[in-house]
């Protein structure tokens, strides 16, 4: 984007000249070489997927692999008890994170003074380049010893676990794109709200947040897509049975873990079920895109 | 305008001008073995100046890894299957025992072989039925990739059939680390768990203590008299044409001088085995 801005004062002085029209050319195809490198790379990514995976589906049948209840390779593929683990550990991380995360972005955007702003901001932009490893080792060595003390259970490498370690992770994503949309309102909605004797807290949650509705929507689907991907860190707290846990206060495997886990090793169909388990991911990130931009579409009209 | 595209260019030339000619032996697999191998790898660098990459992430990893080329060398703490044998030579390069670690609060000292069976079946689940504290029992077991679990698991009889297929026995509700740092961790920071870990990883009980197993201490001297049956190899493989800098590594490894260091670094030495 930044490029596309510079160019255009230097496309305008020099309109008339032949070579001008080749620069824009160039430019032109190269927006578009840009824009295709990431149609591109999903592509080869699903056609890649599918490829590897559908072996597994055909010797396992779909059923089986996906509403199994047993993981045991090279005989039995059920990956149901890491669907189970993936969307409570996700759902999970959204009741909690998301929340703290509007509420930070609203304070932000609105509410804080600018010295405590210069704190919080950088503080939540460092935490987004934080690596997962760090954020699996403090979970490991602070999270889990916390979870054995509070609920009083033997071992605290738990769902709970990875949902604490996740509803932190998404933070920065929520927090940055829900203040940017919250500040790109046009301010008549603010001063329309307190011109009519509103408050400013009651003009934050009837006026301003909901007409940030959509911005916010991407902010937390891009949370719920971060927390399903996650894989590193969630190895360290979760333990990684592969059993159906029974509470949020039992180990389990998420889809993500079991790929990382087992797939530097695993050949014939074992490797495909494991690629199948990606399919399922991938199946998860499509509804729920499909559904925030059905939600913003109906908001629309 | 002209910037952009020097710069542009500068990033597509970029990688030529930093490829380098240096030779590099590439090593991968068994965590337990990695431990050592990275000691070797560092001596014989600073010896040679020949580079060598180790990388820990499971003898299956490793094997697979050497068979079809990623790596030059790759290393394994479990015999290899006769599948795995077709294309690659192996060297056995030290001996190791399978140690059987709990947390360090754990007044618990001897666990015989049935009942270790029992453990990670979860047929028992209380430290009191194995003569300890009225405390449940926290089993961690390591990723189905590592050497160190397939030999566990072969040396104890936790293997069972589904679908005329050999799988593990071991309990579904067992926590699992993949790596030996990891199981120590998570060992060294609950009171309640028991893992299997490399014996010349226990490091004398800094972090983690070593049972007894069957009444017999966990020590190399045990383990190479045979008394101490919870034993397997660490095995280097190679596939046959392999380049002439990772044959000079290995014979390196198996030399008085890299055989040292392994009895350095807690390990059985080839020699030791063999007296």
């Amino acid at each position: 984007m930044n490029i596309g801005n510079e160019s255009i004062p230097q496309t305008a002085q020099s309109i008339s000249t032949k070579k001008q029209d080749w620069v824009g050319i160039f430019f032109h195809i190269l927006f578009v070489c840009s824009a295709l490198v990431g149609v591109i790379s999903l592509a080869t990514i699903v056609w890649f997927l599918f490829s590897e995976g559908l072996p597994a589906f055909r010797q396992a049948g779909v059923i089986d692999l996906v509403f199994g209840n047993q993981w045991l390779p090279p005989a039995l593929f059920g990956i149901f008890p890491m669907i189970v683990a993936s969307l409570a550990s996700t759902i999970g991380a959204v009741i909690i994170g998301v929340p703290i995360a509007l509420l930070t972005a609203v304070f932000l955007a609105e509410l804080a003074p600018q010295w405590l702003a210069n704190i919080v901001r950088p503080a939540v932009e460092l935490l987004a380049g934080i690596p997962s490893v760090v954020y699996g080792f403090f979970g490991l060595v602070i999270i889990v010893p916390a979870i054995e003390v509070i609920f009083n259970i033997p071992a605290g490498n738990t769902i709970l676990a990875g949902i604490i370690v996740l509803a932190i992770m998404i933070l920065p994503t929520v927090i940055t794109i829900s203040e940017t949309s919250l500040r790109a309102l046009p301010p008549v909605y603010k001063e329309g709200a307190l011109a009519l004797g509103a408050s400013h807290i009651y003009s934050i949650f009837k006026v301003l947040i909901p007409a940030a509705k959509s911005g916010i929507l991407t902010a937390i689907a891009l949370g719920i897509a971060r927390a399903l991907g996650e894989t590193m860190a969630i190895i360290m707290v979760m333990g990684n049975a592969p059993a159906m846990p029974g509470s949020i206060l039992e180990p389990a495997r998420t889809l993500t873990a079991n790929i990382a886990m087992e797939m530097s090793y695993a050949t014939g169909i074992h490797a495909s079920a494991l690629y199948a388990t990606g399919i399922v991911l991938l199946v998860f990130i499509v509804i729920l895109n499909a559904a925030i931009l059905y939600i913003n579409k109906k908001r629309a009209y | 305008m002209k910037k952009v595209i020097v710069l542009l260019a500068a990033i597509v030339l970029s990688p030529i001008s930093f490829a380098s000619s240096e030779t590099t032996v590439t090593i991968a697999g068994s965590t337990s073995v990695s431990n050592v191998m990275e000691v070797l790898g560092e001596t014989y660098q600073k010896k040679t100046g020949i580079n060598v990459e180790v990388q820990g992430m499971g003898s299956s990893a490793g094997i697979v890894a050497a068979r079809n080329g990623t790596t030059l060398l790759g290393m394994s703490s479990r015999e290899l299957t006769i599948d795995e044998l077709t294309d690659v030579d192996t060297t056995v390069i030290a001996h190791d025992g399978i140690a059987i670690v709990i947390n360090k609060s754990n007044p618990v000292d001897n666990l015989t072989r049935e009942e270790i069976k029992k453990i990670y079946r979860q047929e028992i689940t209380n430290w009191k039925e194995v003569g300890g504290e009225d405390k449940p029992i926290i089993a961690v077991t390591r990723d189905v990739s590592s050497g160190t679990r397939e030999e566990f698991e072969k040396i104890l009889g936790l293997k069972r059939i589904v679908n005329d297929i050999e799988v593990s026995d071991i309990s579904q509700r067992t926590l699992v680390g993949n790596g030996n740092g990891m199981v120590k961790t998570l060992v060294a920071n609950n009171i309640y768990a028991i893992a299997y870990i490399s014996l010349g990883s226990v490091d004398n009980g800094l972090l983690v203590k070593a049972l007894s197993v069957d009444g017999t201490k966990a020590t190399n001297e045990h383990v190479f008299s045979g008394d101490y049956k919870l034993a397997r190899p660490f095995i280097v493989l190679y596939k046959r044409n392999i380049a002439q800098p990772a044959l000079d590594f290995v014979n390196y490894i198996m030399s008085d001088e890299g055989q040292k260091i392994i009895q350095e670094q807690g390990y059985i030495s080839i020699e030791q085995s063999h007296n």
